[in-house]
């Protein structure tokens, strides 16, 4: 084994490339930690090391694989050696019965070694989790399982019984991720811990880039948004309370200190009316950027009572108002995205995006929505399908309203290649990069008014 | 205070408070560290408990600053007294006025707060700093000097040191996003809701007439209701709750009549009940 001080430091500097942010003193206390508990217990280390380095609940996602890198149950092949599919089988299907975590540990290292390995060449060869997984298929152990647990429990016919199946599932979920751990652990050994460890270790939620976000990614995503609504209302708030201070009013000032012989005693404060911004969202739905617009919607829905009038339009290459879709406490994350696109009239006889008409359309239907107070925010790529980007509406735009941004969820790299109308909004209007959720949450902070 | 950690998880568990592993570690090193731990978890999950647990078993007083919105300085640090200081100008009116300034301005009128008594004390004691996240930003300012170094400042008397560290807990239900730089001074836990097996003993400990596999079957169905994405996930003091009234209503196994009628219990939004009587196949509610 190496020397821990170095492990310690090198799984400091894999959390840092995920966005962790561990200054030099919480390493050493995570090296004071390590001298206090010990090596010989992992999990202990691994809850040690975790108090000592994280700072919140959302890190400790990549904590765990980064961890299991640098701190790995064992090297090499297991000590059972390989086994044959069936008997892998049968095995797990009682531990999974039993619920017995230290032998699903045990069966996923000889599952991915005996299963998972492919190629045959020292440069090329590793271990899958995908391909353990799918020779090994645990998903089909379900019935057996189940059948399994009532036998062993007897008569049954309890109500609990019923959360059998979704119980199994979850264990089965589990023992996946079990794998996953092992065959990351196992190539890590061949090339190298810090390489695995930034590039095969999924980043935390917030820093998920939108456009390549999976399913249940997305849904990590909805579920970050009361969290970051909450931490931008706070700092919102806090703005607001600092600007409603306000400068001395002299006028008033003067006129309070002829009760003390013209000396101005006590200050007046010019009061500020307080005004709340009104937004207008503008968001392109179509399927290449749905989730970013998703996940925008539910932000600023979540924002709502920061602002006097938030109006939500949504399209694609037809613009429609869902503000009534957005309703406050009626949103159901899941359905947001289909509800819109089933309930809105978004497409007219092609299903992809066309700025330069939903933009027309908005200036034309709905210009009245955007007056001296709105801030308006452009969602989407500015990818027109070689369309005309209709600059003119744009124009329109941003000449009635406060501010216009646009945000945007490509690269800023890939801006203006292929048919991304990009630059030529960007003269016009503000743009910026938005990819990732942390990226969104910064922005909307800095950009929203007070 | 602690020899190890299995030494923390059975002197916590002498008091009734059953430790999972996380906690049992990241006491022990707070201990040991002499850092200040920062507990974040939903509601009901026992941060405050372990706080009380910590002070049982290390036979410490226990002080506490409960916070809340417009907790400020003279309630969480200390106050002059001024009656008292107004008396004292006017006991001694023949005295000049450097004897009197200096006078007044001493410990006799000082009156310590919950921070101060903590700091200043010499027997062992736990510092409960409850619900963080509801005091104002200001607030954590203040806590910042007296987490990283311990002392406290007051500007008539000079820099007060612990001569004694207290073992400081602060609680946050994260309603409000912490500062970075409160954070780095604590060790961080998060307390979820307990593993299954944990739960269980948890039940068990607090319930002690309820039969065990009634036991096992509540534990079970809140772990159902917690992967259901509710509002309000119910959570351990709510499985203990239920527990009892199962205990009190006499059922001696759950069925569907019993934990429909007792579902508010766990559940406190309509639109939870409903969403859990749909998924557990309860039939009209």
């Amino acid at each position: 084994m190496t020397d821990p001080a170095e492990r310690i430091t090198g799984l400091v500097g894999a959390l840092r490339a995920h966005g962790v942010r561990i200054g030099t003193g919480e390493t050493v206390d995570a090296a004071r930690a390590a001298e206090a508990l010990g090596l010989a217990d992992r999990e202990l280390l691994r809850e040690g090391l975790a108090a000592t380095l994280l700072h919140g609940p959302a890190q400790r996602a990549v904590f765990d694989p980064v961890f299991d890198l640098y701190f790995p149950r064992g090297v090499g092949a297991p000590d059972a050696g390989p086994a044959d599919r069936e008997s892998l089988r049968d095995r797990l299907a009682e531990a999974l019965a039993a619920d017995d975590r230290a032998l699903m540990a045990q069966l996923a290292a000889q599952a991915v070694d005996g299963l998972g390995g492919y190629g045959s060449s020292p440069g090329s060869d590793g271990w899958s989790a995908y391909q353990t997984l799918e020779r090994l298929r645990p998903g089909t152990l379900l019935a057996r399982v189940r059948a399994d647990v009532r036998a062993g429990a007897g008569a049954g016919g309890d109500f609990a019984d019923r959360l059998l199946d979704d119980e199994i599932r979850r264990r089965i979920e589990e023992f996946r991720r079990l794998v996953g751990a092992e065959a990351r652990r196992r190539v890590a050994e061949r090339r190298g811990r810090d390489e695995i460890a930034r590039r095969g270790v999924r980043p935390t939620a917030d820093r998920v880039d939108f456009l390549f976000a999976g399913r249940d990614q997305l849904a990590e995503l909805r579920r970050a948004v009361q969290p970051l609504a909450r931490k931008l209302a706070t700092r919102l708030a806090a703005r607001r309370r600092r600007a409603a201070r306000g400068t001395v009013d002299l006028r008033r000032t003067l006129r309070s200190s002829l009760s003390t012989g013209g000396v101005p005693m006590r200050p007046v404060l010019r009061r500020r009316r307080p005004v709340r911004p009104e937004l207008v969202l503008l968001c392109d739905v179509s399927g290449s950027v749905a989730g970013f617009s998703d996940f925008t919607m539910l932000l600023v829905q979540a924002l709502h009572d920061q602002f006097s009038k938030v109006r939500v339009f949504a399209f694609v290459n037809r613009l429609d108002e869902v503000t009534g879709l957005l309703g406050h406490g009626r949103a159901d994350p899941e359905g947001l995205g289909a509800r819109i696109r089933e309930e809105a009239t978004l497409t007219g006889w092609h299903g992809s995006s066309d700025y330069g008409m939903a933009l027309g359309e908005f200036t034309e239907r709905y210009g009245a929505a955007v007056g001296p107070r709105t801030t308006v925010f452009v969602l989407g790529d500015a990818r027109t399908n070689r369309s005309d980007p209709n600059l003119p509406a744009v124009r329109e735009i941003a000449r009635r309203a406060r501010r216009v941004y646009w945000l945007n969820p490509e690269p800023a790299g890939q801006w203006g290649t292929g048919d991304s109308a990009a630059p030529a909004y960007a003269d016009l209007v503000e743009m910026h990069e938005c990819r990732t959720a942390r990226q969104l949450g910064e922005l909307v902070g800095r950009l929203l008014p007070v | 205070m602690f020899t190890s950690v299995d030494d923390v998880s059975a002197r916590l568990a002498e008091t009734g408070y059953l430790a999972s592993p996380a906690v049992a570690t990241t006491v022990f090193l707070a201990a040991r560290l002499g850092k200040p731990l920062l507990v974040e978890g939903p509601a009901g999950v026992g941060k405050t408990e372990l706080a009380k647990a910590v002070a049982r078993v290390a036979d410490a007083r226990l002080v506490r600053l409960q916070c809340y919105e417009g907790v400020d300085e003279s309630r969480a640090l200390y106050e002059w007294n001024h009656a008292k200081q107004l008396l004292r100008i006017s006991a001694g009116r023949d005295e000049n006025w450097d004897e009197t300034r200096t006078d007044i301005f001493s410990e006799e009128f000082l009156l310590p707060r919950p921070l101060l008594t903590a700091i200043r004390g010499d027997e062992p004691t736990v510092l409960l700093i409850d619900e963080t996240d509801k005091a104002d930003v200001e607030m954590e300012g203040l806590l910042l000097e007296v987490l990283s170094d311990f002392q406290i400042t007051v500007p008539e008397l000079g820099t007060v040191t612990a001569t004694r560290r207290p073992f400081v807990v602060l609680t946050s239900n994260a309603g409000r996003e912490l500062s970075e730089a409160l954070r780095r001074r604590c060790l961080f836990l998060h307390i979820g809701f307990p593993e299954e097996e944990l739960e269980r003993r948890i039940v068990r400990l607090k319930v002690p007439g309820l039969p065990e596999a009634l036991a096992e079957s509540v534990v079970r169905v809140v772990g159902a209701l917690r992967a259901m994405d509710l509002r309000k996930a119910p959570s351990v003091a709510e499985t203990v709750d239920w527990a009892r009234t199962l205990l009190a209503l006499g059922a001696d196994t759950l069925d569907e009549t019993v934990v429909r009628d007792s579902l508010g219990v766990i559940l406190k939004h309509q639109d939870d009940i409903q969403k859990a009587a749909a998924k557990l196949d309860l039939d009209a509610l």
